[in-house]
């Protein structure tokens, strides 16, 4: 058989499930190995026996340190079909090269260790995979071997699997008892699980259904015009979908004026349907002023067009996001200018669940909203992975910074209601009175809510904003006005700002809370004795050591509030008792403050 | 109707739209051709991707005096007979300076006759995107090479700092005295290759296909005798049945012992061969992980 179809695939797990060792094995009992590969590996490899991993871990850096850094790509193919394997590393901290491999793969194959069961890394392989858009999982329960081929230990596994996934979404599911050191159920039937009927990986990769391109929703997105003086313009492209025939209507747009395809060629060669993914020069009947960027569509059901877009990203540089910041995103062939007017979380990568977060760092996921400085004309990610992706590149330093899936237009900004005015809320007490455990709880909780909501923690702003201050009664009196600025102008923009700090001095306190005005003030209250035995950070310890000259309760003063707005007491409550409390007083007070704006 | 797309449609139609990408947003693009089968191919390619129009950016060949008189000859007739620019770079001075294979070493040679040739002729051009005919499957290292593969301005590469590369999306900008190496036919094997050219009837060097030729038989291999390669005691030229599965320069470019004289025996002796194709290549085999550490030297 001349031609065949193509399968790609990924492969994704740790070096210790034994993932190059499966997929070496998966070439070798392919054929896909040829005798002067297998003489240097054989060479290569300790002792008699040949470690199938060594074919597959390619650059010099990951043969020294063990280790797959990188996605490799491997080609093979059997009288059944072509393969093109994305082998993509499984540590965390290469989640961008497993969501590059992922990117273009229509099925995973997960592996797991048969002796240690699902782990959290096996559920982010798998929520990534389903992120960039794979609905087809073989999961390979690998080292069947190391127990004993325990057909329970096997149904276990796999029954903790298909619970997971049903968290993700829709998604079909194989699972295979492997040993790739022996070859068990990768190419070979295995004697050793006469209690397994299914398919061999290598018998599943081959006869799966392809992912058909979806027919209906033509797109085609111009990369180049082509003029030749003789004859008419030719509209250069890959459909990205649809089905493209001569006499078909179209849209162009920007422009949303209609014509209808003269002629479609590939090369030369007039063919009478175009097909994704087919890379074609495209004709119309009318002369319309088309560029590169611009989009032949299916007027019946065009995609959809506008600046602003939610999408979820994944964070791919060291530089973390930075909301607000111009960036560049290419989309389609087009490439425009763009920033991320608001994250509104992150997700976990083992989960999907979602969590408060005010940027994103390298190998993160989150839910944004982006703003083009010109539209694009897209489809949703979960429709059409071409007219649904985009990457976000830095427009100095020319990396790409992250790669981004379009989950619709943007609400309307007028749709979620905000308060115009917003609230500082001041936590003052002792060290381990517990003002950063209630901070951290109300945050979430407003969060989870839907108020605008900003967390400034003593210890966090001391790492930052407040670096070069000390311990003085001067410095820290600077570092409560400090935090108070802070606090003022996220006030004045319609956020609840938390401000979880000892600070000590009442004077300070009444100064911040006098310019500010919408403020509330509560004192985290738990007796000196208390809080010393807590010793979260082990200050007093050291205080009483000698080690700390200005310990607040020790040898530098406490001034407690004199008429604070409300009092936890931590040594009476529990933190989730007192962090109700604070969101029940946030909330009454936001309620006061509201027929105020009408 | 519709009817199924085979994977050699699936790899020309992705090959098209990256030749079309590197034409479209880079201002000096450049094709890098070698002469061999894959630069037949990559030339092919790219007549389809802007027919009817002419292909728009120019041909570099780095002659290192080594090639087969054949090569030359292909090379100059494509080229007149398709009218394409066709640049010709040769580092005259490491020649004139008595640079050879034979007396430096395959290392040595190629890094002044390829690499430092290279380097020098995309300056001069002033190239920002060099278009060239590598494949992921041809060596380990270059598996994980990307379709667009950055160098700085001294032309290297760096493994572990290579940009992520998702869906068909390329991210092609650099910045002054940069350039980018585009490979569009990353994801082709050997025999995709061949069965590409026997589909679109491409044509090619003639030295691919089998009949008896000179050769130095040194233990298991087959070196050409065109350039006097040095005869070591024990050796002996012979006529040999053979052909050349990859084409470089004539004393780097092992013959394999085949009798297949045409495309379709070429494809039949491929499906089942045991050997890689880079096994005959001198070069890949000077030091373990070689080919590695000419491309961070900015080797193609």
């Amino acid at each position: 058989m001349a031609e065949r179809e193509l399968l790609r695939f990924l492969t994704a797990g740790s070096v210790d499930d034994g993932k190059s060792t499966l997929i070496g094995r998966l070439l070798h009992d392919s054929n896909a190995l040829y005798q002067d590969q297998l003489a240097s590996v054989r060479q290569a490899s300790p002792g008699s026996s040949i470690d199938f991993s060594l074919f597959t871990d390619g650059l010099r850096a990951e043969r020294e340190q063990g280790i797959t850094i990188d996605v490799a790509y491997r080609y093979f193919s059997t009288p059944k079909r072509k393969f093109i394997l994305a082998d993509t590393p499984g540590h965390e901290q290469y989640t961008r090269n497993m969501a590059t491999g992922a990117s273009n793969a229509d099925l995973a194959v997960l592996l797991t260790d048969a002796r240690k069961g699902l782990l959290p890394q096996t559920h982010r392989h798998a929520a990534i995979a389903w992120l960039l858009g794979i609905r087809q999982f073989a999961v390979a329960i690998n080292k069947m071997d190391l127990v004993g081929f325990d057909e329970a230990i096997f149904q276990n596994i796999a029954a903790d699997f298909r619970r997971f996934a049903e968290k993700l979404g829709p998604v079909e599911l194989i699972f295979i008892p492997t040993c790739s050191v022996d070859g068990d159920n990768i190419a070979r039937r295995s004697e050793r699980t006469p209690w397994y009927r299914g398919a061999t990986l290598l018998e599943h990769l081959e006869s799966v259904p392809v992912r058909a391109p979806r027919r209906e929703q033509v797109r085609l997105a111009v990369q180049t015009v082509l003029r030749t003086g003789r004859e008419p313009r030719r509209y250069a492209g890959q459909i990205s979908s649809g089905v493209l025939r001569p006499g078909d209507a179209v849209i162009a747009l920007p422009s949303l004026r209609g014509s209808r395809v003269a002629s479609i060629r590939v090369g030369d060669q007039e063919i009478d349907s175009a097909v994704p993914p087919l890379s074609v020069t495209v004709s119309l009947e009318d002369d319309l002023d088309l560029g590169r960027g611009d989009m032949l569509a299916d007027p019946a059901s065009p995609p959809r067009s506008g600046r602003r877009i939610r999408a979820t990203l994944l964070w791919m540089s060291d530089r973390p996001l930075a909301p607000g910041r111009p960036y560049l995103i290419k989309h389609t062939t087009r490439q425009v200018c763009a920033s991320v007017t608001r994250l509104d979380c992150a997700l976990d990568p083992a989960t999907l669940e979602r969590r408060p977060a005010s940027t994103l760092a390298l190998n993160e996921f989150g839910e944004c909203e982006i703003e083009c400085h010109q539209p694009l004309y897209f489809d949703p990610y979960a429709e059409n992975r071409l007219t649904g992706s985009f990457i976000v590149i830095d427009p100095i330093g020319n990396g790409t910074l992250a790669a981004g899936m379009i989950l619709s237009e943007a609400e309307n900004a007028a749709a979620a209601p905000q308060p115009a005015s917003g609230l500082t809320v001041w936590l003052t007490g002792l060290s381990s009175a517990g003002k950063s455990t209630i901070g951290q709880a109300v945050y979430e909780k407003l969060w989870a809510r839907g108020y605008k909501v900003e967390w400034l923690d003593g210890d966090a702003v001391r790492r930052n904003l407040s670096k070069d201050l000390g311990f003085s009664k001067e410095d820290r009196d600077e570092n409560v006005r400090r935090i108070g600025f802070v606090a003022e102008m996220l006030t004045r923009n319609g956020v609840i700002a938390l401000v979880s700090l000892i600070s000590p001095y009442r004077q300070v306190r009444e100064e911040v809370r006098r310019r500010i005005g919408n403020f509330l003030e509560v004192y985290v209250h738990a007796p000196l004795e208390v809080c010393e035995q807590r010793d979260v950070k082990g200050l007093y310890r050291r205080a009483r050591a000698g080690e700390i000259p200005a310990m607040t309760g020790v040898n530098d003063p406490y001034e407690p509030p004199l008429d604070p707005d409300l009092e936890c007491r931590t040594d009476r409550e529990t933190a989730a008792e007192s962090a109700a409390k604070v969101i029940a007083a946030i909330e009454r007070r936001l309620a006061r403050a509201a027929p105020d704006q009408s | 109707m519709p009817t199924e797309i085979s994977h050699l449609q699936t790899l020309e139609a992705e090959s098209i739209h990256i030749i079309r990408e590197t034409a479209a947003e880079f201002s000096r693009p450049a094709m890098l051709y070698s002469i061999g089968k894959d630069s037949s191919v990559l030339l092919h390619l790219a007549r389809k991707a802007f027919a009817p129009a002419r292909i728009p950016f120019p041909l570099i060949h780095i002659d290192t005096t080594y090639k087969f008189r054949e090569m030359i000859e292909f090379r100059d007739r494509v080229a007149c007979e398709l009218g394409l620019k066709l640049i010709v770079h040769t580092n005259r001075e490491a020649i004139e300076d008595g640079a050879n294979p034979f007396r430096l070493g395959t290392a040595k040679c190629c890094a002044q006759l390829k690499t430092k040739a290279l380097l020098d002729a995309l300056r001069e051009q002033r190239v920002d995107a060099a278009i060239g005919g590598a494949r992921r499957e041809e060596e380990r290292s270059r598996a994980k090479e990307r379709i667009y593969s950055f160098r700085d301005a001294y032309g290297q590469w760096d493994p572990r700092n290579q940009r992520p590369e998702l869906w068909n999306l390329f991210n092609g900008r650099i910045d002054h005295g940069e350039t980018m190496r585009v490979f569009p036919l990353s994801n082709w094997t050997e025999v995709d290759i061949w069965r590409y050219i026997e589909r679109e009837r491409i044509e090619v060097v003639p030295l691919y296909f089998a009949r008896e030729r000179e050769v130095l038989v040194r233990g298991a291999m087959l070196i050409p005798v065109e350039h006097n390669p040095p005869v070591a005691p024990g050796e002996s030229v012979q006529r040999v049945v053979c052909r050349m599965r990859t084409l470089g320069c004539t004393y780097c470019t092992g013959a394999i012992r085949s009798t297949a004289d045409t495309v379709a025996k070429i494809i039949e002796e491929l499906e089942r061969a045991e050997r890689s194709e880079r096994e005959n290549r001198l070069i890949d085999h000077d030091q373990d992980g070689s080919m590695e550490l000419k491309k961070r030297e900015g080797y193609f």
